[in-house]
């Protein structure tokens, strides 16, 4: 039981580590590139979009695919690690 | 076939297809009923959830919103999909765990208060007929449109469907009809989509094809910029709206997406955790698929209706040359023409060319009355133009177009100029989503009282037996709440949505987040943060959309739409605060939130 209880503890700490480090992601492509520094990055141009303008309309929608997509994965890997998988 | 027979057909056959689904997968247990017996697969889940959430709202309406709005829409394009993030990495697996039926259940169990769970119902059953009265007037709205049924026959129609389908199929039901309807809805989006880009650019993706390069050797959004300017609006790919306000009610659409009840519900229906984290990566990619369409038809049906309707001269376009669209959709009312110069020539520029409260045209007699449109040359008689006074230095000519931005999904087809099948099929789709949203809403309504009130507050001891017929009844008037909604919907809609939208984000997406992270957290710490961010973002609303407030009293200059977010944060200060004062959460409840972090065992434990 005390194992047990250490194990979910642990297995918990690097579920919030992953979590953590994807929100980072998820926060700088849309709050980040697509809002606060959107006037900067449209000065860059790329395949005919302003960069500001494309994280805004199109790049943050491909990174928040990237990010689900990447979690779920990630997650069963650790959860087989804990072998908490069901 | 005429247009008129194969919408007709399509968009009958789509009800008997969702009929016959539902009568082959009905319901026979309230498990069945309120979450499909647990056991839809991640995939079909992740469709049903995307049909769930795209309502006609997103279907019809975004972008002609985002095609006058350009980049000052993007707060919805960010929100309404970041919101998933969310919600698969913070709440589908850890509600999944929990293994409950709806929010109230996972609010009133996790804080040990039936007073929290009463709240929680009241809040579910606000933000769920606000939305399902949109849906079932998306549906009037695409009869009238398409079938030239009046609306409140439309919004019957729609009431009969829903209502057999969803009463009789409950969330087993329901979860396969969805899939069938984003396949419909997303078909019917993309085609026309994909023609366009196609026909405009060359290229077959619109994602690639919004940053391809035109016959005049411009890309498509450095063109869009510079026609747009020329006629005196801002430009398309730079904002208007202030960083900070952006920033809110960016915010405040993605928590609050993921605080919405029937989005979250859909997550209680598959097997295991491992599968609530996958449906929630399929649903975000199949709304991908239409949200990152949208800019691309956005940019495209923009670009289309000024060319179309200021001439290639850029002098305005004789009316007797115009489209024959233009005038199908006049007499929509969709779009209007007062000619401000009389040159008899159509000219589209900043600036209203209708007075009123909504700059709307009001119309003096028929629609096909054509002597009297002779009589005016061409015009449709309205009786409210505007002065057409306009500042020579910013555009060349006054505006003399109004154009309903709905016009953008529904009159695409035809611009595009694309076989009747088509258009047909947009009138399907747009059915769809609005179908599949109502469906889903009327659920989670059903489900609160049938569930969260009856069983769980009032009496404990009816059978399943009882508890699911309950529901179906609780259905049967939830359709017919929703159906006079509809018909008679409240004078601001859209503000009504901002609501639904920013209670979502104060209230649940705090409380449910607390619940599983902060152990801590207790009853009384989650009841008056609840309250705190539900009365704040109310009364802010309420005092700027309803009672007149004006925009410069904005708090640091943040609209009521993004009032949810800081409404939100007043939750979490609250709640953490009241939480420290009290005494901690009893032991069992700690150990609940310990087994929800960890899979394993999702099946029956609670059973």
């Amino acid at each position: 039981m005390k194992q047990n209880t250490k194990a979910a503890e642990q297995y918990w700490r690097r579920n919030l580590q992953i979590i953590f480090s994807y929100l980072i992601i998820w926060f700088v492509v849309s709050f980040g590139c697509g809002i606060v520094f959107v006037d900067e990055l449209n000065h860059f141009n790329m395949f005919g979009f302003k960069l500001g303008y494309w994280f805004a309309n199109q790049g943050s929608i491909l990174v928040f695919c990237l990010l689900t997509i990447g979690y779920a994965v990630r997650m069963s890997r650790l959860d087989s690690e804990f072998d908490v998988h069901e | 076939m005429s247009l008129e027979q194969l919408t007709y057909l399509f968009v009958v056959g789509s009800f008997v297809i969702y009929i016959a689904i539902a009568f082959w997968s009905r319901a026979s247990s309230t498990r069945e009923f309120y979450v499909a017996g647990g056991g839809v697969t991640p995939l079909a889940n992740g469709m049903a959830t995307a049909a769930d959430w795209m309502s006609a709202a997103s279907f019809i309406s975004l972008a002609g919103i985002v095609s006058f709005a350009g980049y000052d829409a993007s707060g919805y394009i960010m929100g309404w999909t970041g919101g998933y993030v969310l919600l698969a990495l913070l709440l589908a697996p850890y509600l999944r765990k929990f293994g409950k039926f709806t929010i109230p259940d996972f609010v009133g169990d996790r804080y040990y208060s039936n007073l929290a769970r009463v709240v929680a119902v009241v809040c579910v059953m606000f933000i769920s007929f606000t939305y399902i009265s949109g849906q079932m007037r998306g549906t009037g709205i695409v009869f009238s449109r398409f079938l030239q049924v009046e609306i409140d026959t439309g919004i019957m129609i729609g009431m009969a469907v829903v209502f057999v389908y969803a009463v009789l199929g409950g969330m087993k039901g329901i979860t396969y009809t969805q899939v069938a309807q984003y396949c419909v809805m997303i078909f019917a989006f993309t085609v026309p989509a994909l023609f366009l880009t196609f026909s405009m650019t060359g290229h077959l993706l619109p994602q690639t094809g919004l940053g391809a390069t035109l016959d005049n050797g411009l890309p498509v959004l450095d063109h869009l910029d510079g026609l747009v300017t020329e006629l005196g609006f801002a430009s398309f790919t730079e904002g208007s709206k202030s960083k900070i306000d952006m920033f809110f009610i960016t915010a405040a659409l993605m928590f609050g997406t993921a605080g919405l009840p029937h989005v979250i519900v859909r997550f209680f229906t598959v097997p295991r955790v491992r599968d609530a984290r996958i449906s929630a990566a399929w649903a975000l990619v199949f709304i991908a698929v239409l949200y990152s369409t949208i800019p691309a038809v956005a940019a495209f049906g923009r670009i289309n209706l000024i060319e179309t309707v200021n001439g290639v001269d850029n002098m305005g376009t004789p009316y007797e040359e115009m489209p024959q669209w233009f005038k199908k959709w006049e007499n929509a009312g969709l779009i209007a023409w007062y000619d401000h110069n009389a040159d008899g020539r159509t000219q589209y520029a900043a600036g209203d060319a209708f007075t009123g409260r909504q700059h709307k045209p009001i119309y003096w007699g028929a629609a096909e009355d054509e002597v009297a449109r002779n009589f005016y040359s061409n015009q449709r008689h309205v009786v409210n133009p505007s002065s057409g006074e306009f500042d020579p230095k910013v555009q060349p000519f006054a505006n003399e177009i109004y154009v309903d931005p709905d016009i953008m999904v529904l009159a695409n087809p035809e611009i595009a100029g694309l076989p009747n099948w088509v258009i047909a099929l947009i009138a399907a789709g747009a059915m769809a989503a609005a179908l599949s949203t109502a469906a889903g809403l009327l659920l989670v309504i059903a489900t609160s009282v049938s569930h969260d009130l009856l069983k769980k507050t009032i009496r404990p001891q009816i059978t399943d037996r009882q508890e699911l017929l309950a529901a179906r009844l609780a259905a049967m008037v939830a359709v017919l709440i929703a159906g006079y909604l509809g018909m008679h919907p409240p004078d601001y809609v859209a503000a009504v949505v901002a609501l639904a939208f920013g209670l979502a984000c104060a209230s649940f997406f705090p409380v449910i987040i607390m619940g599983i992270f902060y152990q801590r957290m207790n009853k009384y710490g989650a009841i008056s943060g609840m309250l705190v961010g539900l009365i704040s973002t109310l009364c802010y609303i309420v005092y700027f959309k309803f009672m007149g407030g004006e925009p410069q009293d904005w708090l640091l200059g943040i609209s009521p739409e993004g009032f949810g977010a800081v409404g939100m944060v007043l939750n979490f200060i609250v709640a953490y605060l009241v939480a420290h004062l009290t005494p901690e959460p009893p032991k069992h409840i700690q150990q609940i939130v310990q087994n929800i972090r960890v899979p394993g065992n999702s099946g029956s434990a609670y059973y």
